[in-house]
């Protein structure tokens, strides 16, 4: 990790833990799910805590780390990106040094979703949570990276409703409310075809203490490859137009 | 300092292509304050930011504080300063840490850092701003913090695009006292763009004029004024070569 990452990193962490009601507000959906939905899903007979927080853990994903690009946006408009990118500093750092905040902020929060789980009933083994928590950061930092190239891609206005609006689908596809294995053979299909339906299951699986299952492979396997992807890209659009 | 030939840059938009630069030749000592005119897209910006290591040239070579544009465009990026057009910094960020980020970015350690922030923050006249954010301070203070940004690095060569737009007279002339100390005091080459005649005959050594992507005319303003008559302003010489007015062109 290059010093300019790490420097960029802590710098906008200290920045965002600054506005620690803006942590919690990027949690409040989940957690209103959690509070809300949580007891009426967990009596239905269609799954427990344990299928629930999983789900949730993708839904806060999405919102925290893959609206992260909105940050870019503002960064754009007071021409601080411009700034930095005249500096030495080298493209990629320029990236992760957000992508990093972006994932310590969702490490975050993902605890206090799941510690609010244990509140409520969540029974999951301390092993199965913590690699559940690497799967989540490994998701972020492609998350994030994507959300960044999106938002230096399109136009500063749209990327709030085409982002929020995007995500929805995708969250609803993963079966993080409720479990795919529900769903008529059409959905299913379509289902299989988003990425985060994978790493909505590894959880599951992680969080029954079962870590070798073909369902934690697949979501690994499905988590790095966002992750590599998502960087390349993310790279690829910072060094954009630059000499 | 900057030395640069044939630079062009040609931009691909739906419309076909535009070409914003036209193989401009640009040729700056050591030392030297210059001043970048010309009539709105008259390709200005674009060729500060092709300087500046931000846009990528089409075609043609340049050697920018002893580095190569192409080759090696960190290395220029670690010798020159840039102060942007408009805001370099967000109004939300405390301006002490913004900066001490801004130079560790440079490569100085924490403590050298802080150091030098205080240090640039006295020479500009901003001591005790660090606690506050930019947004709370006068519109002639953000634009010296823009541009202590820029000197963190004791960069050999500062761009500064339009630095003065927007400001009170006041300001106006107290950053022009700063620049000029920059020069006289440490040195350093100064390339600015404006769309102030009086600032380029205040500030400048040389004046670029250039138009619809090329460079019109370039000399002292002492010259560029003999060459139009006796008793001609700076102003007289832009209408003649751009056949516009420069003052319209700030307005607009």
């Amino acid at each position: 990790m290059s010093p300019s990452a790490l420097i960029l990193a802590r710098y906008y962490l200290r920045a965002t833990f600054r506005s620690k009601f803006a942590i919690l507000f990027t949690a409040i959906q989940p957690i209103l799910f959690l509070v809300l939905f949580g007891p009426l899903f967990d009596r239905s007979g269609v799954g427990s805590w344990g299928a629930l927080v999983p789900g949730l853990l993708i839904q806060l994903a999405l919102m925290s780390a893959g609206l992260a690009g909105f940050g870019i946006v503002l960064d754009q408009r007071f021409g601080v990106l411009e700034r930095l990118r005249v500096t030495p500093a080298s493209r990629t750092s320029l990236l992760l040094g957000r992508v990093l905040k972006d994932s310590v902020v969702l490490l975050v929060q993902a605890v206090l979703v799941i510690t609010l789980g244990y509140a409520f009933g969540l029974r999951a083994p301390a092993g199965g949570v913590l690699l559940g928590l690497a799967l989540i950061v490994m998701l972020a930092v492609g998350l994030a990276s994507f959300s960044y190239a999106v938002a230096l891609t399109i136009d500063q206005e749209l990327f709030p409703p085409l982002m929020s609006t995007a995500l929805v689908p995708l969250m609803l596809l993963s079966g993080a409310l409720l479990p795919m294995s529900l769903a008529p053979a059409w959905l299913d299909v379509l289902s299989r075809l988003t990425p985060f339906r994978y790493v909505v299951e590894a959880l599951r699986s992680l969080f029954t203490g079962s870590y070798t299952s073909a369902e934690v492979g697949w979501g690994v396997l499905v988590s790095v490859l966002f992750l590599l992807v998502g960087v390349l890209l993310g790279t690829r659009l910072f060094q954009r137009e630059n000499a | 300092m900057i030395h640069a030939i044939g630079l062009t840059k040609t931009f691909e938009t739906r419309k076909g292509a535009v070409e914003a630069v036209r193989g401009v030749r640009i040729e700056v000592a050591e030392g030297e304050i210059v001043a970048f005119l010309g009539p709105n897209g008259a390709g200005k910006t674009t060729t500060m930011r092709l300087l500046t290591t931000l846009l990528k040239p089409t075609s043609g070579t340049a050697t920018i504080a002893g580095h190569d544009l192409f080759a090696d465009p960190t290395g220029v990026r670690r010798r020159i300063g840039y102060v942007a057009q408009g805001a370099t910094v967000s109004p939300m960020g405390y301006v002490g840490e913004d900066l001490e980020v801004q130079a560790r970015l440079y490569g100085l350690r924490p403590a050298e850092a802080r150091a030098r922030v205080r240090e640039v923050l006295a020479q500009l006249d901003l001591t005790g701003v660090e606690q506050r954010v930019a947004g709370s301070l006068s519109g002639g203070q953000r634009r010296r913090v823009d541009i202590a940004m820029g000197l963190l690095h004791r960069p050999a060569l500062l761009f500064l695009d339009e630095p003065t737009t927007g400001l009170d007279p006041q300001s106006r002339a107290n950053l022009w006292g700063h620049i000029r100390r920059l020069r006289d005091d440490e040195g350093v080459t100064v390339f600015f763009s404006t769309h102030y005649l009086d600032e380029a005959d205040a500030l400048c050594d040389r004046v670029l004029i250039i138009d619809h992507g090329r460079i019109v005319t370039e000399g002292t303003p002492a010259q560029l004024k003999a060459g139009i008559g006796p008793d001609a302003t700076l102003d007289d010489v832009f209408l003649t070569v751009t056949g516009r007015e420069l003052r319209e062109e700030a307005v607009a």
